[in-house]
This record gives C-alpha cells, sequence and structure tokens, in this order.
C-alpha cells in the first residue's frame, strides 16, 4: 500500500523533537559531574522514573512488534506481553534495591561492588555492550521503516535522521535528558493507546469493515472450477484465460488474466473453486508489482476482517465493550492470510493467501509458535517456546539500559517504587495491546507487507489527527529507548573500561567527555548497522538481545545477591561462558540459517532458535563449578 | 573499591524486603511455569470458555494483574517495614 506523508504527522514529531531538544538544552547546563552525567545526578523522583522506566521498555518491538504480531497471529503475540511484563517482577523482587545498593553508574559497578576485579569489569562492559548492540539495531532499523511510510523518506534518512537526534539528546545532558525524553514518551504512549482502544471499542465488529466510512470494503470473490488435470485448470467464467500454474509448500495457485490485468488466484483443498489472492512479485527486471500493478495505483489492499460472526456472514456491531468484543471475536471467523514463496523463472511471487481462523483459535496460543501435539509439534518446537517465554522472564532485568535507571533515583526505597509505577503503566500498556492487535486484526487496515504498521495503520482509519499523534509517539518510543541504550553503552565504555578497567585515572570532567565522545562513536555505529540490517526482522532481534541479556548477565546478579560463595573469577566465567554460549546457539538455529545467511534449504545444527533454555543453566553451573574451584580456603 | 553515587540512612527493613521479596517471586514464577507448562502439555486447555473469554485469555491478563497486585502488596509492606523499623531506631538514637 501507498502511505501519504501526513503533514500533521510532519508537525507533531517536529514539536516532539523540538520539546525534546529544548529538554536537553535545559540540562545541559547543570550537567557538569559524571554523575550527573551517566545517573541524573540520582535526584530523579520515583514517580517520574517509573514512568521513564516505562518509557524506555516499551520500544519498537513493544508497541510496533506485538500489536503488529497478534494482527496477524492472534494470542501468540500477546504472549510476548505476558512475558515481557513477568520479567519486572524479577526486576522488582529480586534486583531492584539491591543494585541500588550496590552499584554507583553502570550494571558492571553493582556486580564488581564485592570484588573490584579488573576480569569482571572487562566481561561485563563487554556484555553491556553487546546486549545494547542487539538492542540498538532493531531499533533502528525500525526508525527507518517508520520514517519511509511516514515522512516519504528513504530507510537511511530516518536511520541518520533518529541518529543525530539521539546523540544530541544523550550527548548534551545525558540521563537527565534521555530520563524526560522517556517520562514524555512513556506517558504519551499509554495515554493515546488507551484512546485508541476505546476507539476500537466504540466501533466495534463488522464483517466488511470500511474503516469509518473512508475505504470501501473490498469483497474478495471466487471462480468456479470446472476441472482440474494436472498443471492446468478449466473454469465456469470464460472471461479468464489461465496464464500458467504457480506451485508451492503443496498449494497450487494459478495466474490468470481478464482484460489485460493478471491476477493469482489459490486452488481450494477441494479443487472445486480458485480462490482471490494478493501478490507481491519481483520482476527479474528489478520491477516489483503489487496486485499485477505499480505500487502507485494502489491495487493493493489493506485486509483484515471476519467472514462470520455468530453465524452470520453479515453482521455489524458498535459500542462494544472488553468483553463483548473478545466474545464477538471468539464465537466468528478471522480470516487471517498465509504467505507463500514461489519461484517462477527470474520472477519471486510473494502471494498472501486467505487463511479463515476460527476465532477459538486466534484467542488461544498455537498460531505462530507449535505447542499442540495433535497439530503437528515437535518436542523442539516446545522446547523453543519454553525457552522464549524462558529468555522473556529472564532478560527483563538484565538489561543493562533498564538497569542503569536504577542509578537515577536518591536511594533503594525509591528504585523499588518506581519499579512498581512501571509495572503499572507497562502492565496496563499490555493489555491494550490485545485490543489493539485484535482491532487491527478485525478493522481491514493491516498492511501485508509491514506487519509491524498494524498499530500506526488502525489509529489512520480513525482520522488523521489521532494517526499523527500515534505516529509522532511511535518515533518518540524508538528516540526513548535508543536514548537509554547510549547511555548505557557510554557508561559502559567511558566508566567501566576506560576509567576502571584501563586504569586512566580520569576527572570527573574527562569522565563526562569520554561518556559524551563515546554517545557519538556508538551513535554513529548503531546508524550504519541500522542502515546494514535494512530488511530484518524487529522483533527477531530482539529476542536476541533478551536471550544473551538473561544468559550472560542475570546468573551473575541472581548469584552475587544470593551465594555467598560466589568468586570473582566465577562471575566472570559465567558472564563469558554465558554470552558466548547464547550467541553461538543464536547464530547456529535455523532461523538465522534461513534469516541471516540466506540458507532456507540447509539444516542448522542447533535444532532450536531461542538458547535460553541451554545458556540460561549453562552460565548458571559455570558460575557454580568456578566458584568452587576457585574458593578461597579458610586460614585457621 | 566502587560504592554508590549517593549517601542514604541505613535500612533496617532489607532483610524483611529480601525474604518476602523471595518468596513473592517464588509464588509468581510457580504461576507463570504453570501458564508455560499448561500451554506445552495441554494447549486445549487454554481453548476452554470462561465467561465471554477464555481460559488463555484469562490466564495471561491474570499474569499481568497479579504481577500488579504483588508489585502493590510488597511496596505496602515494605513501605510500612521501613517506616516501623527505621523510625523506631532513630528514636532510639534520640534517647540516646
Amino acid at each position: 500500500m501507498i502511505y501519504t506523508p501526513s503533514p500533521w504527522a510532519v508537525i507533531l514529531f517536529i514539536a516532539f523533537v523540538a520539546s525534546v531538544l529544548g529538554i536537553s538544552i535545559h540540562f545541559a547546563k547543570k550537567t557538569k559531574s559524571a554523575s550527573g552525567y551517566f545517573a541524573a545526578g540520582g535526584t530523579i523522583h520515583w514517580s517520574v522514573n517509573g514512568v521513564a522506566f516505562a518509557g524506555d521498555y516499551l520500544s519498537a518491538a513493544s508497541f510496533l512488534g506485538i500489536c503488529g504480531m497478534i494482527a496477524m497471529s492472534g494470542y501468540d503475540g500477546f504472549l510476548y506481553s505476558i512475558g515481557y511484563l513477568g520479567g519486572w517482577i524479577v526486576a522488582l523482587f529480586v534486583v531492584a534495591e539491591p543494585m541500588k545498593r550496590m552499584g554507583k553508574f553502570t550494571f558492571t559497578d553493582a556486580i564488581d561492588s564485592k570484588f573490584n576485579s579488573k576480569g569482571i569489569q572487562l566481561s561485563a562492559a563487554i556484555s553491556t555492550l553487546v546486549v545494547s548492540i542487539f538492542y540498538l539495531i532493531p531499533q533502528m532499523v525500525g526508525a527507518g521503516s517508520l520514517v519511509t511510510p511516514l515522512l516519504g523518506l528513504p530507510h537511511w534518512a530516518g536511520v541518520v535522521m533518529v541518529g543525530t537526534i539521539v546523540v544530541l539528546i544523550v550527548a548534551m545532558a545525558g540521563m537527565t535528558s534521555t530520563t524526560y525524553v522517556q517520562f514524555l514518551k512513556g506517558g504519551l504512549l499509554i495515554i493515546f493507546s488507551m484512546v485508541l482502544v476505546f476507539l476500537v471499542l466504540s466501533r466495534g465488529i463488522s464483517t466488511a469493515p470500511d474503516q469509518g466510512g473512508d475505504v470501501e470494503f473490498h469483497q474478495y470473490t471466487t471462480l468456479k472450477v470446472e476441472s482440474v488435470s494436472g498443471s492446468n485448470v478449466s473454469l465456469e467464467d470464460k472471461s479468464y484465460d489461465v496464464i500458467k500454474p504457480l506451485e508451492a509448500g503443496g498449494l497450487k495457485f494459478f495466474l490468470l488474466s481478464k482484460g489485460g490485468e493478471e491476477s493469482v488466484w489459490k486452488l481450494d483443498t477441494n479443487g472445486s473453486i480458485l480462490e482471490e489472492t494478493q501478490y507481491v512479485v519481483q520482476m527479474g527486471d528489478g520491477r516489483v508489482l503489487y496486485n499485477g500493478a505499480d505500487k502507485s495505483e494502489e491495487k493493493f489492499y489493506q485486509v483484515g476482517h471476519m467472514s462470520e460472526v455468530y453465524g452470520q456472514p453479515e453482521y455489524e456491531h458498535a459500542n462494544l465493550n472488553a468483553l463483548s468484543f473478545i466474545d464477538t471475536i471468539k464465537n466468528g471467523t478471522v480470516v487471517r492470510w498465509s504467505k507463500q514463496l514461489v519461484a517462477d523463472g527470474n520472477n519471486k511471487y510473494t502471494i498472501y493467501y486467505q487463511n479463515p481462523t476460527p476465532g477459538k483459535d486466534i484467542l488461544s496460543p498455537g498460531l505462530k509458535f507449535k505447542v499442540d501435539s495433535d497439530k503437528g509439534a515437535k518436542f523442539t518446537d516446545k522446547l523453543d517456546f519454553v525457552s522464549l517465554m524462558l529468555a522473556l522472564f529472564f532478560g527483563t532485568a538484565a538489561l543493562p539500559h533498564i538497569l542503569i535507571r536504577y542509578y537515577t533515583v536518591p536511594d533503594p526505597a525509591s528504585a523499588r517504587k518506581s519499579t512498581i509505577v512501571a509495572i503499572a503503566c507497562i502492565g496496563l500498556f499490555y493489555v491494550l495491546t490485545l485490543y489493539m492487535g485484535l482491532g487491527a486484526m478485525v478493522n481491514g487496515v493491516i498492511d501485508l507487507t509491514n506487519e509491524n504498521m498494524s498499530a500506526p495503520l488502525l489509529a489512520r482509519s480513525f482520522g488523521v489527527t489521532i494517526f499523527a499523534i500515534i505516529s509522532a509517539i511511535a518515533f518518540a518510543t524508538v528516540l526513548g529507548t535508543v536514548s537509554g541504550l547510549i547511555v548505557a553503552t557510554s557508561g559502559a565504555v567511558a566508566h567501566d573500561l576506560m576509567d576502571r578497567y584501563m586504569g586512566l585515572k580520569m576527572t570527573d570532567k574527562q569522565k563526562v567527555r569520554a561518556g559524551k565522545l563515546t554517545a557519538v562513536v556508538v551513535g554513529i555505529i548503531a546508524m550504519i548497522l541500522g542502515i546494514l540490517f535494512k530488511g530484518m526482522n524487529v522483533s527477531y532481534l530482539v529476542g536476541w538481545a533478551f536471550a544473551v541479556a538473561a544468559s550472560a548477565n542475570l546468573p551473575a546478579i541472581v548469584m552475587i545477591l544470593f551465594w555467598k560463595g560466589t568468586t570473582a573469577k566465577g562471575v566472570m566465567a559465567s558472564i563469558t561462558v554465558g554470552l558466548v554460549s547464547a550467541l553461538g546457539l543464536i547464530l547456529l538455529s535455523q532461523e538465522t540459517f534461513i534469516n541471516v545467511y540466506g540458507l532456507p534449504d540447509v539444516t542448522a545444527p542447533v535444532p532450536i532458535n531461542n538458547p535460553a533454555i541451554i545458556s540460561v543453566p549453562l552460565s548458571f553451573i559455570t558460575l557454580v563449578v568456578v566458584s568452587l574451584l576457585t574458593k578461597r580456603k579458610k586460614v585457621c | 573499591m566502587h560504592g554508590p553515587a549517593q549517601e542514604w540512612k541505613k535500612d533496617n527493613a532489607s532483610s524483611l524486603k529480601e525474604i518476602l521479596g523471595k518468596w513473592l517471586f517464588f509464588i509468581y514464577a510457580i504461576i507463570y511455569v504453570g501458564f508455560i507448562v499448561i500451554n506445552v502439555a495441554s494447549p486445549k486447555f487454554m481453548s476452554v470458555d470462561v465467561g465471554s473469554l477464555n481460559m488463555a485469555i484469562v490466564y495471561g491478563f491474570g499474569l499481568i494483574i497479579f504481577a500488579m497486585l504483588l508489585a502493590f502488596a510488597f511496596n505496602h509492606v515494605s513501605s510500612h517495614a521501613e517506616e516501623l523499623l527505621n523510625t523506631e531506631e532513630e528514636e532510639e538514637e534520640d534517647c540516646e
């Protein structure tokens, strides 16, 4: 589909950027010390810090990724919401107050507080850098993806624009300006998500959604088949010419022509009808056609509707509530869209075909993650699911950009209270994701070529103002999270590596200057990676960051807090083993073989895609074994 | 050695909060593990109707709401303990 740049979105985005830069300039004058730069001087009120936590945590993956995944796969996308929120329980009950008590500016400070070990300083700083970079890449890729459709700028321009603004925010006033940007963005995101859900429930559900009368619903048609023989098909409607069959994945499609216009149709399982599909074809000469036409002709439709509700093929009901909205979906059939790639000589077809799914299945697990043995789930599929839920649960409390926010408040009690505010804000938002995702699923707003745009497109169906606000917030989402990540990496390099590990003995002023310089360098690296990784799946990369953080950082944090036998060498070994094993398992997994190396037909050596179930226990075991082996004997 | 950036008073309630935190964490972890186990071992159970919703949504919403409730309860008890235990010590110091 074509995205027309919205002047309102541009104005609101500029207004938002102007306000955050104004905040940064204001605080820049006050940020002179290292404590001020890396930890906002520990002066942030817990309520502000709590909302800023939410702003930090609700990244592009949460807002765009989860809503998009729910819109395409129903309940399975909501599993991310459940796992991400569950992780905050670990943060509150296990990590919050001790982290505040032990640390100064960074995660490394906290785990090294009892040991003063060069090995821990190096390994923890590297772990912070690796996790932050993994988290930065999808944010920058997300920035580029947003800018292209909304402002009409190329991908690289979006990446450079967001990168430059974030570097300015961080280089000017470090954690103080970052905190207020995140506070602003977190608050706005939650408020306007509530507005959007209210609008979704007010509109209700229709079997012919027309986006409030703005976009006519496209009725998908079928063609009766007279006979099928081999790769040929004979149709009742003789106005169509059969050009050729397209087959892949056990599915049979036919390229037809009528009045010079080409279309692709899918043969149903009985072989009695052809169903209308949508398709994108990348021609050998480099042209890309959408439903046989140029993109500008807008023949590629937005999708998402219910084919029947309570057995009625024509149904419309407005003003639903939170319960009746779910009940209506549960008692109907949602037309989901599945994708099949077909190679035809030099042309590559991506065919999207209708996949009517009972509402009961939409609202239960299993459409994305295979968990049901009766539906062909293998042991490794189930293990993969368990591993993902484990990484989400344990990853949150080990993310460096989240952990450093514990140092921006005055005392441990404030650290606890800000975590509780964060849980309340994030929990509320994650409940809303289910309604925003399902709302997109049944309101005919999904762009099949970019599921991440489901939430902004749902907003657009309610008018340009709410769309402009939601789009500006989506940009702000990236700004807030990237700012936090750059502060974390800045602290890891300037404070952990240069000051402590290398022993450069910098003054407060030099440390701040080194931090600002690091922010600029990391910002530039992030921009380059954001451009290089264009097209990579955003949620997939965030999943990596969680798995690596849970494996490398969490075992060290937990064992230092709860086992007196922990030694410096044990911690160092645990971080190293967790980091290397998680990365190694990811790089040797099937999803990486397909999505990164482009080797869809090669079987990867690691049978699961989420490493946490192996790498987290391995990291714990390593810590215990090495600590026992290196324990100092008591002198009698 | 590298200590915290700010100074604050000794917290006499910290061990109590630590124990409470561990227990609440284990309670939540058990319920979270239960969610994963049901999904893997008996996914059909998640489709069972619960009023207008189903088990999957009730359990999912339940995990989110339960996390909020535990967080508020933890904060309530912790704040009360801090008030009680840290004030008592201050009063003793004043008497001395």
